[in-house]
């Protein structure tokens, strides 16, 4: 009888210890949850309240009874930001696309084909992977502006449709289809380019589709770059437009048009994010490093 | 005989490379090259393309001018705050994480949704939560004084209350990507250790210290490095908070610096942007090869 009691004393205390445990555990997770949702609860609670509402609340509201989309309207009328919105799609597509056909025609060249100095090619390949970007946008820069290729697309995107990083990540995934594949359509007389597109490229597809997915991110927050080699506010994309809105845009205080610009900017990636999450966590744990 | 005829198109290897080769060659091999000889030309004028001298002022020049001191200060003080506590606190989530079962997979995803973000847009709500205008204290304000604080501008206020905003706002753009890393880590340590432990009664404080910490130690060293590379280049976090100015607000990077030195109010330097470019890449190999080496002593692979 004693036995048992003292064993379910055990028991009792074991069990909450795990529970006050398990309630700190939830505490701190959750804490940081609001930490990181709060700022996107705050940016689109602040861009559905009306200008003269913003401004009369000495202290802020957690909410807001009267939500308004004259923020919307004016992000739209008042500043360019459809223009911007169009520009960061146009190159974002474009750098992506090009990007693709770069880094697959390589990465198959290093998979599949043998050919002379293959390996010394791949290894300053591989080396070319540790130049961080700040040593080359100088001369980039200088390249750019003396090619007069300031404020055009090309400018933009010629730069960044080469990643080292991909190719190799592509590389990985191509030499992982069995060679008798290879050796089957060589005996069929199927070309390489026939046999890249129509055996290679179906079978990496979710590594292709990661890729892109990680790209598409890149450019869309692009920033640096685009502001060195665009003055012209036809050509600026979403972060220099919104640096300029910030600066010169809607009168400095319309905090509340200024949100309603940053929900439009933050929307496209944020839907891509929740269709593709497990995508876009799995291809960035496997090597992606953000900037 | 398939072998011979693949090796005798060595060719058609080279031009499945071309334009790879080609847009590196343009954009990274000699761009990397030619910041070496720019920030050796003196007194280079960016309109003409002359130069006078070949030297060392340019450096000389950089690491005398005080905005380029202010920014080596500043990012020194942004990675020593962010690169520690960053990656404490995500290892702290992330053992929190792993050790529930419900809501895990939300919290996960909600945990990386600042990664997608856009950096100068979600910057501008910070500065809205902080900043102190003629209207409102702001948001974080209210909450200081909430609790019997002082209001502070922390954007256009002291040193120490605009470099807090910066170190908070970097801290909570980098931890996606750490809290991405240590979790896969720690759902990768093979259950039987700690079963092996429990079995032996050992405390769960001395389970983590000397199964779970040497188990997932070459991830924690490589976010830490990963985390020091990151931290140098910081930037455009800088300027999401305190716009494009950065040297008006004392907040300026390295990075910054090389920037403002190329283009701007304050540009058409490539000269001396160049010298600070090579001077940051410096510091950034010395500080990675002193991680590199302290890893070796202490990882257990």
């Amino acid at each position: 009888m004693e036995n048992m009691t003292d064993y379910q004393k055990i028991e009792k205390s074991a069990k909450a210890r795990k529970v006050t445990g398990n309630v700190i555990t939830y505490i701190l997770l959750v804490f940081w949850a609001i930490i990181v949702l709060f700022p996107f609860y705050w940016m689109v609670l602040t861009s559905v309240k009306s200008y003269s509402a913003y401004n009369s609340e000495y202290v802020p509201k957690f909410f807001t009874l009267s939500p308004t989309l004259q923020n919307y309207v004016d992000a739209f009328t008042a500043v360019p930001l459809g223009k911007y919105l169009l520009n960061t799609a146009v190159f974002t597509v474009i750098t992506t696309a090009v990007m693709l056909v770069v880094i697959t025609l390589a990465a198959f060249a290093f998979a599949r084909l043998d050919f002379k100095g293959k390996n010394i090619a791949f290894i300053i390949f591989l080396s070319l992977m540790m130049i961080p970007n700040e040593l080359v946008v100088i001369t980039n820069f200088v390249t750019i502006t003396n090619l007069n290729l300031r404020n055009t697309f090309p400018g933009l995107i010629l730069p960044s449709v080469t990643s080292v990083f991909y190719i190799y990540l592509l590389k990985e995934n191509f030499e992982q289809i069995p060679d008798s594949l290879y050796f089957a359509a060589k005996v069929d007389g199927t070309s390489d380019l026939k046999y890249l597109l129509k055996v290679m490229i179906p079978i990496s597809k979710p590594t292709l589709i990661t890729v892109t997915i990680l790209k598409v991110i890149e450019c869309w927050n692009s920033y640096v770059w685009p502001r060195l080699i665009t003055d012209d506010e036809n050509y600026y994309l979403v972060s220099n437009g919104i640096q300029e809105i910030r600066e010169n845009g809607f009168g400095r205080e319309n905090i509340p048009a200024m949100m309603a610009a940053v929900v439009v900017i933050s929307v496209p990636l944020i839907i891509l994010f929740l269709i593709f999450h497990k995508k876009i966590m799995e291809g960035v744990s496997r090597g992606g490093t953000k900037g | 005989m398939i072998r011979k005829k693949l090796s005798n198109s060595s060719l058609k290897g080279w031009l499945y490379l071309l334009p790879a080769i080609l847009f590196l060659g343009a954009f990274m091999v000699y761009p990397l090259i030619d910041v070496f000889i720019y920030s050796f030309e003196e007194g280079y004028n960016s309109a003409s393309q002359t130069y006078l001298g070949v030297g060392l002022y340019n450096y000389s020049y950089v690491l005398h001018d005080p905005y380029f001191l202010q920014a080596v200060k500043n990012t020194f003080i942004l990675v020593i705050i962010t690169v520690p506590l960053s990656t404490g606190i995500a290892l702290l989530i992330s053992v929190g994480l792993s050790s529930i079962k419900p809501l895990r997979n939300l919290l996960q995803t909600v945990y990386f949704l600042p990664y997608v973000t856009n950096t100068l847009a979600v910057g501008l709500v910070f500065m809205i939560l902080f900043k102190k205008t003629a209207y409102s204290d702001g948001l974080i304000n209210l909450l200081i004084t909430w609790f019997g604080g002082k209001s502070v501008d922390f954007i256009d206020g002291p040193y120490w209350a605009k470099m807090f905003v910066l170190c908070f706002y970097t801290i909570w753009v980098v931890m996606p990507f750490k809290i991405l890393i240590l979790t896969s880590a720690l759902s990768s340590v093979n259950q039987v250790y700690y079963n092996a432990a429990k079995v032996d009664g050992t405390s769960k404080f001395r389970t983590f210290m000397r199964i779970t910490l040497p188990m997932i130690s070459p991830m924690i060293f490589y976010l830490i490095i990963t985390g020091f590379i990151g931290a140098f280049k910081a930037y455009s976090d800088a300027v999401a908070l305190f716009g494009t100015d950065l040297n008006a607000a004392e907040m300026n990077t390295i990075v910054g610096y090389v920037y403002d030195m190329l283009y701007g109010d304050s540009g058409g330097y490539p000269s001396y942007a160049s010298a600070a470019a090579i001077l940051l890449f410096a510091i950034v190999l010395t500080i990675t090869c002193i991680n590199l080496l302290i890893s070796k002593k202490n990882v257990h692979y």
